[in-house]
């Protein structure tokens, strides 16, 4: 006998983004100009912005070791007092001068994505223990099936790291530097590996 | 409390049998660029519940008519004219109101502007290929465009892509942002294209084929193809922890 059904929908199938995502997320970037003013995502911040400027540099390598030129990073992170710019933030009012959603292509010769942004403060896991400051990346490129997830650390914060409720969910600890950028001056940098010996943690979130 | 159940918790897990897997070799790409590890799952915090928000007010006149948005005045661009038109839902059925939908192709002949494109069709001087829109407050969205043609690729040594279009689609959390494509109601090439095959369910790759709608078309302009969009759906709060900590 068969009983209630569930009025449910099944999420739309993801495609590759393809080797021409930048037509689309990026055209001024890949030539197309005067169709937008500029490319949405470039800039995170203006001179108001509070918190500490900091530049995000990532590189993305594939199985080969080799450096990816035609792919796609989206960050999206919390302001410097840890608050989301975001209708769904429940806990007050995000600094209007910062986005915290960007989005850049990689720089055609080195293969590195920049990011001007500012470091994000904490936000609290759903227990409501403190995260540590993080940013959130999302991934697409020609054979990427499905959007990259990840996180981006900060090298300089060891004692927050250590109690963070999302590395401290690793099977192996030691897969935590996957995530974890090294600072020089105000600049972190992360390579992001596809496959291989170094494999970055992605998320099923 | 509201008759209606809140819908600001976290999102449905994603069913990853009904997507594409990482490493599917059929698309030759995808054996360096896969992850092979187990991906780490943790509830939905603040950080995958948010999103970045885009007003309508950002959108240009033309943003959602690639006929026109890189056309010289008085031109526009080649090939058959078409509408596509549909509904972003999440998987609640519930429509996604104000979020941002940005799209790019090919031109009729299969050619896309970009540098690393070197198929023999030629470029339109009045196509560039990419247009944005945000859906309205029941979800809905449109824009006006030409049907892109099919084209072959570096796969196989005769492998070509069906028709299709490019979709870039927002949530209101970060985690549900989607990349998929739209493929078109009875092209014979999308059951013979390796990028389609990935999708391990035949349901799945259905729901990517738009539908002709002869009655959404503008008559004697354009015709049309319905092509609605699901994301992520979105648990009750009722019966989870604080998110507010301390
Ligand atoms: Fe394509």
């Amino acid at each position: 006998m068969k009983g209630q059904t569930l009025t449910r929908l099944k999420e739309s199938a993801s495609q590759t983004a393809g080797p021409y995502v930048h037509i689309g997320l990026t055209p001024n970037f890949c030539g197309i100009t005067g169709v937008y003013p500029e490319d949405l995502g470039i800039r995170m911040v203006n001179e108001k912005t509070k918190g500490e400027r900091i530049t995000v540099k990532l590189r993305l390598i594939d199985g080969t070791g080799s450096v990816t030129k035609d792919a796609l990073i989206e960050i999206w992170q919390a302001d410097a007092d840890g608050l989301y710019n975001s209708p769904d933030e429940p806990r007050g009012k995000a600094d209007p001068n910062f986005t915290g959603w960007g989005r850049q292509p990689s720089d055609p010769e080195t293969g590195v994505f920049t990011f001007e942004t500012v470091k994000p403060g904490r936000v609290p896991f759903m227990d409501g223990r403190m995260q540590a400051p993080h940013i959130s990346l999302w991934i697409a490129a020609r054979g990427i099936n499905i959007g990259l997830q990840s996180r981006l650390y900060f090298g300089d914060e060891e004692q927050a790291n250590a109690e963070d409720p999302v590395l401290s969910r690793l099977e192996h600890p030691s897969r935590a530097a996957t995530l974890i950028a090294q600072r020089d001056g105000n600049t972190y940098s992360l390579d992001i590996h596809l496959q291989g010996e170094k494999e970055t943690v992605f998320f099923d979130v | 409390m509201k008759n209606a159940r809140p819908t600001r918790g976290g999102f449905f897990q994603r069913d990853r049998t009904w997507h594409p897997p990482a490493f599917a070799p059929g698309y030759r790409s995808t054996v360096v660029r896969s992850p092979q590890r187990a991906p780490l799952s943790f509830g939905n915090t603040l950080s995958e519940i948010t999103g970045p928000v885009f007003g309508h007010s950002m959108l240009g006149e033309l943003d959602n008519d690639l006929i026109l948005n890189y056309a010289k005045p008085g031109e526009s661009a080649i090939g058959p004219r078409i509408v596509v038109y549909g509904q972003v839902l999440d998987e609640n059925a519930r429509p996604v109101p104000n979020v941002l939908l940005e799209f790019w192709q090919a031109n009729a002949g299969g050619r896309y502007r970009h540098k690393k494109d070197g198929y023999l069709a030629p470029l339109d001087p009045n196509f560039g290929g990419c247009g944005r829109t945000i859906t309205d407050e029941d979800g809905h969205y449109s824009f006006r465009t030409v049907m892109p043609g099919a084209y072959p690729w570096p796969n196989g040594i005769n492998d070509w892509r069906p028709a299709h279009i490019h979709f870039a689609v927002f949530g209101h959390g970060f985690v549900q942002r989607l990349i998929t494509q739209m493929y078109f109601e009875g092209d014979p090439m999308i059951a013979k294209c390796p990028i389609v095959r990935t999708i391990p369910d035949e349901r799945a790759i259905q729901s990517l084929i738009a539908a002709l709608d002869m009655e959404a078309t503008i008559p004697m302009d354009a015709r049309a193809y319905k092509f609605d969009i699901v994301l992520r759906g979105r648990r009750s709060t009722l019966f989870e922890n604080k998110l507010e900590g301390n």
